[in-house]
């Protein structure tokens, strides 16, 4: 078997709650409420005999092409919705993963056990930025897609109930192209994200205790410097560079889509589009971001940060020495 | 040169601490080398230099690599159990075995499986479900499954019972060594790997006290008991070290011949934790 492979499984057997059942469970919990609000509607419409919001019955005479090519996007935006809310729970995942990822086994001394095995340094911290730049996120999104499809499901057999037929909605829905358009901005997002990747890395393996203060306070530190000097009319680096945006890029750039905020993509593009979620997400406009300068100085600096924790995997071993 | 670990020069300190100061040593293969110190005296620095767990100056060379540019290669043909508790908690049985054997060329699964047969750990357990002692069966059964040709013990069996010991240095006597294989040990329960050593070196601050094989121990050291009438006589050929016991004395002697000392009273080979005290002596003072 292939040893990076292997070494990918072995992140996944340390981190299976956070890779697997955080999804899980953030889809679950969205498929319980979901249920929910399908037997309040069901309950109140009942007591009271009436119909509210949109009426099942009075969908099933009056659907003209329009009212279809809105139901069609709003199931994409609900696609979109799944993997934009499992996407916020794997930022939380990643960032804490990251952050003790070279910093866990030197603090209970298991570092020594993986380091008696003929696996180099550099193996183990990229399989590591592997993990946390594709294998999580092309996880999380299975699992959105998989919950998605209970989804469908779920709403097929509540308007089967009614006597409504679901399925031409579905049909003007793009299930299958939401779920290429979605999967393709996964490598978008692993280079956008390599910056806080390779800063988070980078002080796992540098710090003897502690790695979340020195990963975190010292850019918000440095930005509130830079604001204090500012304010007392010192040098400082507001005409250079937006040092709060470096801050930013270094520690939340793991968040997926974190580059729909970015203004020199959004300068080349068209709102993001809630009337057209499948044109919003076309690869032509996402892959825009690969001509942007943000994305590809941060990519250098983030594969510099990898290689100096790689540098620092070999040298810091055990926390106390 | 068929030495598996080459050592000259061997420089560490940490800040102004000195751990090792310029030592040399060889150390050839087929031999079990127990190297004996006391506490903070370089052992584990000199073994962590051998593992490439840390930077040193000087040369050394371990099985002809260089251990802090080359610990990957290193470790197809090292193994090393540094103490109990390294095994990752979270990590189940069956997935150690898995990843042992997917990273490791020279590791055979059959060997481990049969080793962990006779244990009572299942497959499906988490290292933090284990007992101490089947925690060190386990990464003994996982080492003794890799055809590794220098084995490296830290501190093995602290914290075991003594059934776990005698049986941790069994296996290893009966089912792994043979003349291919070169192990370094280091423990404070010197009695326990006296009599499968076939080395001997004291280190003591930072440098090497004894080196030898144990027939040369057996050879240039004797202990002899002796009558108070003949103390004088016996402390006249300046003796390492002398203590009491039932009203008589015991002396221990380095390179005195026999004869001279049969003597003086009943002589006896001394044991190594005895020669260790005479050695030491001053350590802590």
């Amino acid at each position: 078997m292939n040893k990076l492979a292997l070494l990918l499984k072995r992140e996944y057997w340390e981190h299976r709650g956070g890779f697997f059942w955080a999804p899980v469970w953030t889809c679950v919990t969205i498929l319980v409420v979901t249920v929910f609000g399908i037997l309040t509607a069901e309950v109140v419409g009942r007591r009271n005999s009436v119909h509210f919001g949109f009426s099942l019955d009075k969908l099933k005479s009056s659907l003209d092409a329009n009212d279809m090519i809105q139901a069609g996007n709003a199931l994409d935006m609900v696609q979109l919705m799944f993997g934009a809310v499992t996407c916020i729970v794997l930022f939380f995942v990643l960032f804490f993963y990251l952050l003790g990822a070279l910093y866990d086994d030197r603090r209970d001394r298991s570092v020594l056990f993986w380091k008696s095995l003929p696996v180099s340094d550099s193996s183990t911290v990229l399989s590591k930025a592997l993990a946390a730049m594709l294998f999580a996120p092309l996880l999380s999104f299975v699992v959105a897609t998989a919950a998605y499809l209970v989804f469908l499901l779920l709403v097929t057999l509540w308007t089967a109930a009614h006597g409504v037929n679901a399925l031409p909605a579905i049909a003007a829905a793009h299930p299958v192209g939401m779920f290429w358009r979605l999967l393709l901005t996964i490598p978008v997002d692993a280079l956008w994200a390599l910056p806080t990747v390779g800063w988070l890395l980078f002080w796992s393996a540098f710090a003897r205790s502690k790695p979340f203060l020195w990963a975190v306070v010292l850019p918000l530190l440095a930005v509130f410097l830079n604001f204090w000097f500012g304010a007392l009319g010192l040098p400082n680096f507001d005409n250079l560079v937006a040092i709060k945006d470096v801050a930013a890029r270094l520690l939340l750039s793991v968040m997926p889509g974190g580059w729909l905020g970015d203004d020199s993509w959004r300068a080349m593009q068209v709102r993001f589009d809630d009337e057209d979620v499948m044109r919003s997400f076309d690869p032509a406009r996402v892959y825009a971001l690969l001509g942007t300068a943000n994305l590809w100085i941060g990519a250098a600096v983030g594969a510099a940060l990898v290689a100096a924790a790689t540098w620092m995997r070999g040298r810091r071993i055990e926390v106390n020495t | 040169m068929n030495a598996v670990v080459h050592a000259r020069g061997l420089r560490k300190h940490y800040g102004r601490t000195v751990a090792l100061d310029s030592v040399d040593f060889e150390i050839e293969a087929g031999r079990i080398v127990g190297l004996i110190g006391p506490n903070g005296a370089g052992k584990t620095t000199a073994l962590k230099a051998i593992l490439g767990l840390t930077g040193f100056d000087g040369e050394l060379s371990v099985l002809g690599f260089d251990p802090r540019r080359q610990r990957a290669q290193l470790m197809e043909q090292v193994c090393f159990i540094a103490d109990v508790a390294v095994l990752p908690r979270w990590l189940r049985v069956r997935e150690a075995i898995e990843f042992v054997a997917g990273v490791h060329p020279r590791f055979s699964r059959e060997k481990c499986l049969a080793f962990l047969s006779h244990t009572k750990i299942a497959h499906g357990m988490r290292v933090r479900e284990l007992s101490k002692g089947m925690i060190v069966q386990l990464h003994l059964a996982l080492v003794m499954a890799i055809d590794a040709r220098l084995l490296v013990l830290d501190e093995p069996t602290l914290g075991l019972d003594i059934l776990y010991r005698k049986s941790f240095y069994e296996s290893l006597l009966s089912d792994y060594f043979d003349e291919q294989k070169t192990i370094i040990v280091t423990t404070h329960q010197v009695e326990e790997v006296e009599h499968i050593l076939t080395d001997l070196m004291f280190i003591q601050g930072g440098r090497i006290a004894l080196a030898a094989t144990m027939d040369e121990v057996a050879e240039r050291y004797a202990e002899v008991m002796v009558n108070p009438d003949r103390a004088e006589a016996a402390r006249a050929l300046k003796p390492l070290n002398e203590r009491h016991v039932f009203g008589k004395s015991i002396f221990l002697f380095d390179g005195v011949e026999r004869a001279r000392l049969a003597e003086l009273g009943e002589l006896h080979k001394p044991s190594v934790a005895d020669l260790f005290v005479a050695t030491m002596k001053g350590t802590y003072a």
